[in-house]
């Protein structure tokens, strides 16, 4: 077990954020990615690629995603709350966006996966050791395929926030994780949401991998009073852009890894 | 042009099991079919240990060489090959499919599995191919020396990208870190300027 405190870990993490600030400064590029390389999310150190990534030209195959369909997803499946013959505990949420792509036009017709912890931060997990409540009445994990303008909508419940090995004393903010395909296999994208003014964000390791503060941000939804439901849920609304091969490259695009 | 800034990936955490795993999802064909081979390996670590928490994609061209354009992989039939399967890695870092032999996509390619990998500690998706080795159906030596991504790499990387033939398929193994890592790609243009620092 670590005796590695937050403060040790802040202090990492405060170092590699200063030398990113000064490195732009000096002309780098905007990163717009995690580090594949970041020692403060320890779990990372014997698992990130030391060589660069190759640049390769995308053959026919990687030019196409997978197809999905109504006989891949139920629309029931959208909503988390209705799984288990019960109401969930913890505040019901609708978290609903558009899928883009790197030209804004929408994806359409993809598959979103989203899964969470529960109210307490406990997941279903049989591996999650966490001694906080598992809620009978809820698994955490949906599906749904945006529709034709892009637009992907899931009823839930808020997450809450949970512990975790990294060091003594971490805790993760809360998030939804999200798995998404674009219309080509590049663009392939896990990644999480997070919740709009969250204490943990400048402790958390996972989180602050992106090391750019504009590029973190698009990981935090927005709430939405339009999407909030008369005496029924609160909403937020988060868009996610997929980037494959198609797209323009930027400078601002270039990233060092 | 307009130009939307991407949504950075984020790990993909070791709480995914009852999430993305689903029934039948290694099972591109049923395992035993006509034409099934095996395509398996290892995900391991800059330690060599296995890593038991990722999780892999395989995405691909039927045997004819046709890109597949059906809907299913989630609800297989067990007739459709939907060219795509999703397989987590076992206690020892294993992983497996069933699926069919990928054809050239163009008369003179090299058939490759596209692969995506997965893991807990593993900030962000990481893109790969894993292609057919020499003596496989329709591909020779030359095959893979004309291959414009292969023939850029060392020869010593380069063999990390090519599967070996095990008599029911082929097994392509994945290491994260190390003198022998997987080369793994950038497809937007990044990868060739990112430096190996």
């Amino acid at each position: 077990m670590t005796t590695e405190t937050q403060a040790d870990l802040s202090a990492e993490m405060a170092t590699i954020a200063q030398d990113y600030t000064a490195s732009v400064a000096a002309g780098a590029p905007v990163e717009t990615r995690p580090r594949l390389d970041y020692p403060p999310y320890r779990s990372s150190i014997l698992r990130h690629p030391t060589k660069s990534l190759h640049h390769a030209d995308p053959e026919e195959v990687e030019l196409w995603a997978p197809a999905f369909g109504p006989t891949d997803v139920d629309p029931l499946e959208a909503d988390l709350t209705i799984q288990h013959g019960g109401e969930p505990i913890g505040e019901r949420m609708v978290v609903t966006g558009r899928v883009l792509d790197g030209e804004g036009r929408p994806v359409r017709h993809q598959l979103v996966e989203l899964w969470q912890a529960n109210a307490a931060g406990r997941y279903v997990h049989k591996r999650d050791q966490h001694p906080a409540p598992v809620d009978p009445h809820f698994t955490g994990a949906g599906r749904c395929l945006t529709d034709g303008d892009g637009w992907y909508r899931f009823t839930t419940i808020k997450p809450g926030p949970y512990p975790w090995r990294n060091h003594r004393n971490a805790w993760r903010p809360a998030h939804l994780h999200f798995s998404l395909f674009g219309t080509e296999f590049t663009q392939r994208l896990v990644t999480q949401m997070y919740f709009p003014g969250d204490p943990l964000f400048d402790l958390d390791p996972i989180y602050q991998s992106i090391v750019d503060p504009a590029a973190r941000d698009r990981l935090v939804a927005t709430y939405d009073h339009t999407v909030t439901t008369h005496e029924w849920a609160t909403g937020y609304r988060w868009d996610i852009v997929l980037t494959g091969s198609h797209r323009t490259v930027r400078e601002s695009d270039v990233e060092h890894l | 042009m307009t130009s939307a800034a991407p949504t950075p990936g984020q790990t993909v955490g070791p709480f995914f099991h009852y999430a993305l795993p689903y029934a039948g999802d290694r099972d591109l064909v049923p395992p035993g079919a006509p034409g099934a081979i095996r395509l398996h390996g290892r995900v391991t670590d800059g330690a060599g240990a296995p890593v038991p928490d990722a999780l892999l994609e395989i995405w691909q061209a039927d045997p004819s060489g046709a890109v597949p354009r059906a809907e299913g992989s989630l609800r297989r039939d067990g007739f459709t090959f939907t060219g795509f399967g999703r397989a987590s890695t076992d206690r020892r870092g294993a992983y497996s499919f069933s699926t069919l032999t990928p054809g050239p996509t163009r008369p003179g390619a090299a058939p490759f599995f596209a692969v995506t990998v997965f893991a807990r500690g593993q900030l962000d998706r990481l893109l790969t191919r894993a292609y057919l080795p020499a003596g496989s159906p329709g591909v020779d030596e030359q095959t893979l020396d004309a291959d414009r991504l292969l023939a850029s790499l060392p020869a010593e990387r380069r063999s990390t990208l090519v599967a070996t033939a095990d008599g029911r398929g082929y097994v392509f193994d994945v290491r994260l870190q190390g003198d022998d890592e997987t080369v793994f790609l950038a497809f937007d243009g990044r990868g060739a300027s990112a430096g190996g620092d």
